[in-house]
């Protein structure tokens, strides 16, 4: 195992408004090695987008620490931090300005890190996510929404960071159209050395792209498991196991 | 079963730079009180049917059909008064991104309100409490803070099941679905869908079920619709899923990751440019 990339340590995130008080994450901790692809799977609110936007410094941390290689993070992030480490969030929708074109989208990252060939890479980005040249000219509106959620993942790696969070970054695609976008990220990691975390929702996901994983449920971290352990359904909590037999699609049988 | 809904050769069009682009292209089919399910590539235009049928085709694109029915109603001459009435009453749609279909700057209690329409004999307090049983019912777990919230506040799968909540309120009769669970983990899912299955067995409810998940769509589903490039390629019985003839429908099988682990690359689909003709 490579040197150490990430390391969460006892993360704590708490949303306050009015008398509502969310913890959204209670205590999470995890090492992420450099090299590696780790998983977090879990309820839906759960905390896991919480957990990669405070790794990112978009969320009220209440304690805990953050560190990248040996850095203690701060908050703001520096511009450093965007150009090694890019997100894709789960909402592609939201990420993507509304008026602009997809070839603005991805073009002004690029200018802003003074990347050269811009032409080519924008083209190259596109491509590797299905997409023809098209749809550069085409505003966000007119895309369909897995064709939305491709420009979101062409627009993290097209600045060539050396750490993606990804944010169920296939949650829109269909099979065959999943597979290749899978495939990419695995040929990248493995020519470039990147390091991913990764949520989903998906099981069968995570067992494919992640060498390790972690189970969230209410704010907490409840299980860490290896893929083999995964793959052998070899689960220790209640909520794992649940998890696990759900996958196999729906019954009727079991009335509530 | 006489046919709830029946569209015959829905064609949706919209204008490019590359001249007009037809992305949906003679579709039919016929709903009953039924699940059907609409697979089809990233694309293919599963969300563009379901919106025509809606009436909410974006401007500036068209749709045109020979026939577009429901329940008698022609569709294709509702004047906004009719779409009034029937949207929100008699047809619900789910829409594939939640959280841009909610209003950002209403609070989930109030949009919920606004979909009960209360105030026809309804006291605010029982209108609350049956939003907020609905709430319960897809599994959030604190209904009253999620009630209060505004939707940027809400997890991708919170913002989801207050969608469907929204449009399960009004009890409609045609309930189109598009991709309602994918933001889900599957225990959630489950709890979900038996509320749509309830809904179809125990009321009667046409269900139109958009989803890319292919276990869910043929555990769940009673019939499925295949599109590929705006047509609808195959139709199956949801079990015989793997007879599948179409060969699109057939390499997606073999595309997908296994959790007891499989082949690394993951097998992609050979398309065939005839497969879009
Ligand atoms: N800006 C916010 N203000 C208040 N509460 C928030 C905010 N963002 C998230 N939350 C709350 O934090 C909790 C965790 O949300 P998060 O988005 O991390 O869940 P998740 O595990 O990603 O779920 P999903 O699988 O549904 O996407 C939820 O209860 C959510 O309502
Ligand atoms: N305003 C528009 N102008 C031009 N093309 C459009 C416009 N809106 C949608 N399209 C195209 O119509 C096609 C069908 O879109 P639709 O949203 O129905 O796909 P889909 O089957 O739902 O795909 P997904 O599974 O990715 O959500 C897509 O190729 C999309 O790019
Ligand atoms: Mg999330
Ligand atoms: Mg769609």
């Amino acid at each position: 195992m490579g040197a150490l990339m990430l390391s969460v340590e006892a993360l704590d995130v708490t949303f306050r408004r009015g008398d509502d008080t969310v913890r959204a994450v209670r205590g999470v901790s995890f090492d992420v090695a450099e090299g590696e692809s780790f998983g977090i799977v879990g309820e839906s609110g759960s905390g896991k987008s919480t957990v990669l936007r405070a790794i990112c410094g978009l969320a009220p941390t209440s304690g805990g620490l953050i560190r990248l290689r040996d850095e203690t993070l701060r908050t703001p992030r520096s511009a450093a931090f965007y150009r090694e480490v890019q997100m894709v969030f789960q909402d592609p929708y939201a990420s993507l300005h509304p008026r602009h074109t997809i070839d603005k989208v991805l073009s002004e990252p690029l200018a802003i890190h003074g990347f050269d060939r811009r032409e080519e890479r924008i083209e190259q980005a596109l491509s590797d996510v299905g997409l023809g040249p098209d749809f550069r000219f085409r505003y966000p509106h007119q895309l369909s929404g897995g064709q939305r959620q491709r420009v979101a993942v062409a627009r993290a790696l097209i600045l060539e960071p050396e750490m993606l969070l990804l944010d169920e970054p296939t949650s829109a695609l269909d099979a065959s159209i999943q597979a290749e976008v899978l495939n990419l990220l695995d040929r990248l990691r493995t020519e470039r050395g990147l390091t991913y975390v990764m949520v989903s929702h998906d099981l069968a996901v995570v067992a494919h792209m992640c060498d390790r994983l972690v189970v969230m449920q209410h704010g907490l971290a409840v299980e860490e498991l290896t893929r083999e352990a995964l793959a052998a359904h070899r689960a220790t909590t209640d909520y794992t196991k649940k998890l696990l037999s759900a996958s196999e699609g729906y019954t009727q049988a079991e009335a509530p | 079963m006489s046919a709830l809904l029946t569209v015959d050769d829905l064609r949706i069009t919209f204008p490019t730079r590359q001249g007009p682009s037809e992305v949906v292209r003679g579709v039919t089919f016929t709903l009953g009180r039924e699940r059907l399910g609409i697979v089809g590539e990233s694309g293919s235009g599963k969300s563009q049917t379901g919106r025509a049928i809606l009436g909410l085709t974006p401007a500036p694109g068209k749709a045109t059909a020979k026939v577009l029915d429901f329940d008698g109603t022609d569709l294709r001459a509702a004047t906004p008064a009719m779409w009034r009435k029937l949207r929100g009453t008699r047809m619900s749609m789910v829409m594939q991104d939640p959280k841009f279909s909610l209003n950002p700057v209403m609070t989930i209690g109030k949009q919920l309100l606004e979909a009960l329409k209360f105030g026809a004999g309804e006291t605010r307090a029982e209108a609350t409490a049956r939003a907020l049983a609905m709430l319960e019912a897809v599994q959030i777990r604190d209904p009253e803070r999620v009630f209060r919230a505004y939707p940027h506040e809400l997890s991708g799968g919170m913002g989801q099941r207050a969608m469907i909540a929204m449009m399960l309120v009004t009890e409609p009769d045609l309930l189109i679905a598009d991709e309602p669970t994918s933001a889900l983990d599957v225990t959630v899912q489950v709890e979900v869908l038996r509320i749509l299955d309830r809904l179809v067995r125990e009321r009667g409810m046409g269900l139109i079920f958009i989803s890319h998940d292919l276990r869910l769509v043929s555990s769940f589903c009673d019939r499925v619709l295949v599109m590929y490039a705006g047509r609808v390629v195959e139709e199956l019985k949801a079990s015989e899923l793997k007879q599948a003839r179409h060969p699109y429908t057939r390499g997606l099988m073999n595309c997908l990751p296994q959790i007891e682990g499989g082949v690394r690359p993951l097998p992609t689909l050979e398309r065939d440019a005839a497969w879009a003709r």
